[in-house]
């Protein structure tokens, strides 16, 4: 017979209502959370490299401003989610660490390089685009803490998939130099914007437990099939090719059919060997220690003062 | 390496004039002043308050983790605390 506890807990998640931090629930519920809230916030905070890259050589003075809150942004919605899952009983500092030790994972799109300025614009298309379909059903996902900084999330994203297509389209109507420097960009992104949505669903070894917590609204081929009818007109309006030749609109699925993906790369991005793994964790591990000092004076200020009064 | 020992803080924002300040998260900083700063940065980037309120989250006295629990049984069997629970004819007005 299972537990009073248990029964509360899945009555709870079938109605539709929230699970909140200090309500009983499921040794694995808390885990799988903790793990896909932390790589969520992770991928937010390494998601600031492949950018912050470009804010010093941005073109304007309008687009240095816009891309720094952008990047600003992204340091926001990892903190949001570090909150929540704090709420979990994870430590914030011990999150980090395991990101610097390589013991939790992160987005695998941050492993690419940025080599152009039309990177930017791409990634705020594509990147974000699919990162909005991932986010969007995770608004109504079961834990309360979670749901809550995901709508936050969410309302930013949409300027950052916006600024992204805007600049495309001023880069567009360029020069010819330009134009083809978007569509480089586009061939580059695509299918690493593909992989965003995780292994097949006959390969992902989460979602089925992850959809009856109702952690995950939706599988992960669900997903990345609405992702692809979505940037179809999208790339035709802004006059991009994107680079896949099974690419063809169903009118029997009423979805747009497309060629596969090449899973060995993912596997192999995942597990450390992409083009910018080592680059981006030692990155965020020199930026941690650097700071070191930083959060050591403030706590020491504190203190004193603290004597004083 | 050594840990933060930042003590965590919750996050109160007041939307506009008019408005109660609501809960919208939590932050970790040395003080209360700092706090309050990290909170603007963090969750006001867009005119989204006038006021903030941080409280060190350890400070919070919390009711029992089981939401549905007796501690809010006593109010559940007073219907006649609402005003739908008496019937007063139709044709009465400004009532």
């Amino acid at each position: 017979m299972q537990s009073r506890e248990l029964d509360q807990f899945e009555q709870t998640v079938a109605a539709d209502h929230r699970v909140e931090p200090r309500d009983w629930m499921p040794d694995g519920y808390r885990a799988t959370l903790v793990r896909q809230i932390a790589q969520h916030a992770h991928s937010e905070i390494i998601g600031m490299q492949p950018e912050g890259n470009w804010i010093s050589r941005a073109p304007s003075l309008r687009r240095k401003a816009i891309l720094l809150a952008k990047v600003q942004d992204e340091a926001g919605h990892g903190l949001y989610l570090y909150a929540a899952a704090e709420t979990l009983g994870a430590d914030r500092a011990e999150l980090t660490e395991k990101l610097i030790a390589g013991r939790q994972k992160y987005s695998s799109i941050f492993n690419y390089p940025t080599l152009t300025y039309a990177d930017v614009g791409v990634i705020g298309w594509l990147v974000d685009g699919a990162a909005i379909c991932n986010q969007v059903p995770l608004c109504r996902t079961s834990y309360g803490p979670y749901a809550r900084a995901m709508i936050r999330v969410c309302k930013e994203e949409s300027f950052h998939q916006r600024q992204g297509y805007e600049l495309l389209m001023t880069m567009m109507s360029g020069t010819e130099q330009q134009r083809a420097m978007v569509q480089e960009s586009v061939d580059r992104w695509w299918w690493p914007s593909l992989m965003m949505f995780g292994p097949p669903d006959a390969e992902s070894s989460n979602t089925e437990q992850s959809m009856l917590w109702r952690i995950k609204r939706h599988t992960n081929d669900e997903l990345r099939q609405r992702f692809v009818d979505m940037s179809v007109p999208q790339a035709a309006k802004l006059g991009v090719t994107l680079p896949d030749p099974h690419l063809v609109w169903n009118a029997e699925r009423g979805h747009h059919d497309f060629g596969e993906i090449d899973w060995t790369e993912f596997w192999q991005v995942v597990k450390g060997d992409g083009p910018c793994n080592a680059q981006r964790v030692e990155h965020r591990r020199k930026a941690h220690e650097d700071g070191a000092w930083v959060r050591e004076a403030a706590t020491a200020y504190a203190r004193k003062k603290e004597q004083a009064a | 390496m050594t840990r933060s020992s930042w003590p965590l803080y919750e996050v109160f924002v007041r939307g506009k004039r008019g408005l109660n300040h609501v809960h919208v998260g939590s932050l970790h900083a040395p003080d209360d002043e700092m706090a309050l700063r990290n909170a603007r940065d963090l969750y006001t980037r867009r005119n989204e308050g006038v006021s903030i309120w941080v409280v060190k989250a350890e400070s919070i006295t919390a009711s029992s983790p089981d939401e549905k629990d007796p501690f809010f049984a006593p109010s559940g069997d007073k219907v006649y605390r609402h005003p739908t629970f008496y019937a007063i004819p139709e044709d009465v007005p400004h009532l």
